[in-house]
């Protein structure tokens, strides 16, 4: 456990140490704010016009959950998942190409707690990207009175998809030496996974469930409404468990090549 | 300290090394000797636990370098031939952490680090990003990441290489005060290096070994430059055959592609 924290800290060290961790934090809330303004201002247009037709039942039913929240996080899903390999390309391929992977695998430690480190060490970042994103719902909880539950399962929500992410594109970083290429990989994976369920209505009703099981968004959509489904989290926890699987075995192969 | 007996690696079909034997004991620098591409660094990566062999057997500190890899790795401090630094850390946190993952209690961490700083006289730049330092300063942070977790035996791979004269003396000074208790192992193509530093030497050539004895005896009658030319010679008459072909085989190129043209 020592090993695998050691590696973690230094890995999100590292993030901070680069550009990129500013990039993506950045990027990221930019962009989350941009659309967390839009539906607030939409938010507030709909009050003030419901307030101007004086009926008070449908100013009841304005709600900040569903105006705001709930399409706020849905439509970031996708934004984070086309982040996440800018976070995972370099996790292995940068040590392979700079040659530090020949320490690691000296070092008495093994390929699974190699890949358990880099993947807390991105998944801690992913803590601290989501942290300062919590300034939005945040706002609204000052200024608002929104429901909190749905809120917070959003953002586990929001947390086991980027982790999912981490794990596919730590697997994808460790097959190649070269950080664009392991991106791209990474980026092609989550994208397909994004877009599976997109045939599920045309190709029948057994196979479309599978599609659609496989979708990586479907999982998430109750959870951002507030509902936390077994079902879902086993498929997130399975995506990040066959990820770090993979990259162990991949690791391990290093050696065999 | 160490014993390696009959070691194989095959790279497809392609035999990296072949049939290597060779001990080393403790105090002792054993030179592995030998021209570019001979097995060297094969040798070394197997040593360390970076992969297995394709046959053979290897003993480290008395492990067994594939069936009890993580105990050899404890014992084992490596340099390899790039070396291993992260640009954006500076060699106190590189050397921490190397430490952390070497085994290196949290007790004993900041007294390691200060005598790895200081036995490669690295102190004045501990705290600068390794990114910025000059190639010699990287090269002895990379040694003093294969000494701080104290290990018994310490593998360097062209420790030298690349390095400007001053920076080479001050290498092998280093070298020489690492070995009173350690066994070290020194893969190297310069032959002062071996005489200079090494109480053994085991040249190898195309992947087998083609001479092992001590410095003093295989220099006893001719300097190693003579040894060295006598037992490679296979690979200085093949390279030369090589260089000889490709001369040749230019202008026929040239003549064939230019009567196509017409």
């Amino acid at each position: 456990m020592n090993n695998v924290w050691a590696i973690a800290t230094k890995e999100l060290r590292s993030y901070f140490l680069s550009p990129i961790a500013y990039v993506v934090l950045s990027g990221f809330l930019l962009i989350m704010g941009f659309m967390f303004w839009n539906m607030l201002a939409q938010f507030s247009r709909f009050v003030a016009i419901y307030s101007s037709m004086q009926q008070p039942g449908m100013l009841e039913q304005l709600s900040l959950n569903d105006m705001v929240v709930m399409p706020l996080l849905g439509n970031m899903t996708v934004v984070f998942i086309l982040m996440m390999p800018l976070l995972t390309m370099r996790l292995f391929a940068e040590e392979r190409a700079s040659g530090t992977d020949e320490l690691l695998l000296t070092s008495p430690i093994s390929t699974l707690e190699i890949a358990f480190g880099k993947f807390f060490g991105a998944t801690l970042f992913l803590c601290v990207l989501l942290g300062l994103a919590f300034a939005y719902p945040a706002i609204l909880m000052y200024f608002g009175n929104p429901e909190i539950a749905p809120i917070l399962t959003g953002y586990l929500a929001l947390l086991l998809l980027g982790m999912s992410a981490i794990a596919l594109g730590l697997f994808a970083s460790t097959v190649t030496d070269s950080q664009i290429v392991a991106g791209v990989l990474a980026g092609g994976m989550l994208l397909m996974l994004l877009l599976i369920n997109w045939p599920a209505d045309a190709v029948g009703e057994s196979m479309g469930a599978v599609l659609r099981y496989l979708s990586i968004t479907e999982h998430s959509t109750d959870m951002m409404r507030g509902l936390i489904k077994v079902e879902d989290v086993v498929y997130y926890l399975s995506l990040i468990s066959v990820g770090i699987f993979l990259s162990q075995r991949s690791l391990e192969s290093l050696r065999w090549r | 300290m160490i014993e390696v007996d009959r070691l194989t690696k095959f790279y497809g079909n392609h035999a990296a090394i072949r049939d290597v034997s060779f001990s080393a004991e403790p105090g002792q620098i054993l030179g592995v000797l030998g021209p570019n591409g001979a097995g060297k660094t094969t040798t070394m990566r197997i040593l360390t636990g970076y992969m297995p062999a394709s046959s053979g057997t290897a003993r480290v500190a008395g492990f067994d370098v594939f069936e009890q890899s993580l105990d050899v790795r404890r014992r084992v401090g490596y340099l390899p031939e790039t070396p291993p630094l992260y640009a954006e850390m500076t060699p106190t946190s590189y050397l921490d952490f190397v430490a952390r993952i070497k085994g290196v209690s949290r007790g004993d961490r900041p007294g390691a680090i200060e005598r790895a700083l200081h036995a490669t006289a690295t102190d004045d730049v501990a705290h600068q990003p390794l990114g910025t330092l000059s190639r010699g300063y990287k090269q002895r942070v990379a040694i003093a990441q294969a000494i701080v977790h104290d290990p018994e035996v310490i593998v360097l791979d062209e420790p030298t290489i690349g390095l400007d004269p001053k920076q080479v003396i001050g290498i092998r000074k280093l070298i020489k005060g690492l070995s009173s208790d350690r066994t070290v192992i020194l893969s190297t193509h310069i032959l002062p290096e071996v005489t200079q530093l090494c109480d053994k030497v085991v040249i190898i050539s195309r992947g087998e070994i083609v001479a092992e004895d001590t410095t003093d005896s295989l220099t006893a009658t001719e300097d190693l430059e003579q040894v060295f030319l006598r037992v490679t010679t296979s690979d200085v008459v093949a390279d030369e055959e090589a260089v000889a072909e490709s001369t040749h085989a230019e202008p026929d190129d040239a003549t064939a592609d230019a009567g196509e043209e017409e």
